[in-house]
């Protein structure tokens, strides 16, 4: 398989300088890619272009080949699905966020289907995070960009989590994944990319 | 019928100054600090009425021509005004103007087209200064509730924007709980009006020697007019808040979220 996104040259301004310099990366369609990074480093500022929460302020990006500013933003979003750091559950049921097929996606998830009808902000941490992959999944995406996804979970739920990431990518989804935590990404990841560590 | 209006002397005016060195004097006992503000409120309050009321008894006698360069100059102070608590919102000036301009030349026009009240100045002027001053307050508490919420509650609009919903879907939620703050101190007047205190509009016709029954009418009008002229203001504020709070791809605009790298 090909690139999923290519990254040139890119760079984000701050109010105080530039956050992302000059950043030039491939990410290959298959597998885990792990952005790993010290704190600051701009991994999370990086990721959000991948969804187009924001726009670089130079050089570009490619989705499959093409400018991803070329396509429809929010069939790009359908597609490229964000989960964050920490869980944002909507309010409402659990059925009412994930939407249609919510017994599917929660059994892939490893939630139990019984879970459909609780109150979405009932849910412990690590349940709402997995409810929030679900809700991503249900949009059917070719891409999943996930921003420390366990950083907010215990160390139970984290390993569960962990083993469910891994097993999103095993099924051919393009997973991009932001981690301080070397450990994390040397188990994790098919391939590391580092962030402002040159 | 007793009209007082025309009784009160300069003389009068005086003796109510007693009044304001009352509030001096609190001031200065529970040291508030105040008394420089109060000064300086008495004396613009004198001097903007002192203008006022010689600009009214112009346009009043036969310059009834200059009644739209009046409200005009209402609606533009209201945009200083309005457009002052609406920072970090870009083109905050534009949101004011045309929110509150909407709000005034609908309501007023309804009034005038369906001849509730009389095409002069004397009623279209004063109507339209409180559907103004109304609308100006709505349009401030919109546009700083819309850009604070959206600013506090950026993960969660931008989870929204994630999943592929649009700028209006993701700022729905927040967009109702910016209108309804903008409405509601109108509603809450409209509910208790005449037990909590007498309105403006009927004080003014009671002290002029108006019957009690034709002050309310005309009080009736004017609590409905300013619902009216709010709910105007409230949905453009609202709608042009957010736009410019979004950018054209549906992205929240940076200075509402920064994040650390």
């Amino acid at each position: 398989m090909g690139d999923r996104f290519e990254l040139r040259d890119v760079r984000v301004d701050g109010d105080s300088g530039p956050i992302v310099k000059g950043f030039s990366a491939r990410i290959p369609a298959d597998g885990l890619t792990a952005m790993v990074g010290p704190s600051g480093a701009g991994k999370t500022t990086l990721l959000r272009l991948l969804n187009r929460l924001d726009d670089p302020d130079g050089g570009e990006i490619l989705l499959d080949g093409r400018d991803l500013r070329s396509y429809d933003v929010l069939d790009l979003r359908r597609r490229v699905q964000m989960v964050g750091q920490v869980p944002v559950t909507f309010p409402g049921s659990v059925a009412a966020n994930v939407g249609p097929d919510v017994d599917a996606l929660l059994a892939r998830v490893g939630l139990d289907p019984a879970l459909a009808a609780r109150d979405a902000d009932r849910l412990s941490v690590g349940e709402a995070q997995r409810m929030c992959l679900a809700r991503a999944l249900a949009r059917g995406p070719e891409c999943l960009l996930l921003d420390e996804p366990t950083s907010a979970l215990d160390t139970r739920s984290k390993g569960g989590v962990e083993s469910l990431i891994r097993s999103l990518a095993d099924d051919g989804l393009t997973v991009v994944m932001v981690t301080h935590d070397p450990r994390q990404a040397d188990e994790l990841a098919d391939r590391i990319l580092p962030v402002g560590t040159r | 019928m007793n009209d007082l209006s025309g009784r009160i002397s300069w003389a009068d005016v005086g003796l109510a100054l007693l009044l304001v060195a009352v509030s001096v004097v609190v001031s200065r006992v529970r040291r508030t600090g105040l008394e420089r503000d109060i000064g300086v409120a008495t004396l613009r309050s004198f001097a903007q009425l002192l203008a006022v009321g010689f600009v009214l008894d112009f346009v009043f006698g036969n310059h009834g021509a200059l009644t739209p360069v009046v409200l005009l100059v209402m609606i533009g102070t209201a945009t200083l005004t309005s457009a002052s608590r609406g920072k970090r919102i870009p083109g905050a000036h534009w949101v004011a103007a045309i929110s509150v301009s909407v709000a005034a030349a609908a309501t007023l026009g309804v009034l005038l087209l369906l001849r509730i009240v009389p095409a002069a100045p004397r009623a279209a002027i004063p109507l339209g200064s409180m559907i103004i001053s109304n609308a100006m307050n709505t349009t401030s508490l919109v546009m700083a509730r819309l850009r604070d919420d959206l600013g506090a509650h950026r993960r969660e609009v931008e989870a929204h924007l994630s999943l592929g919903e649009t700028s209006t879907e993701a700022a729905a939620f927040w967009h109702r709980a910016a209108l309804r703050s903008g409405l509601l101190p109108i509603v809450d007047q409209t509910k208790v009006v005449g037990l909590v205190a007498l309105p403006g509009a009927m004080t003014g016709m009671l002290l002029a020697g108006a019957s009690p029954s034709s002050a309310i009418r005309l009080q009736m009008v004017v609590m409905y007019m300013l619902l009216g002229g709010n709910a105007f203001a409230a949905l453009v504020a609202g709608r042009l808040t957010i736009a410019r709070l979004f950018t054209a791809d549906h992205q929240l605009i940076r200075s509402l979220r920064r994040v650390p790298g």
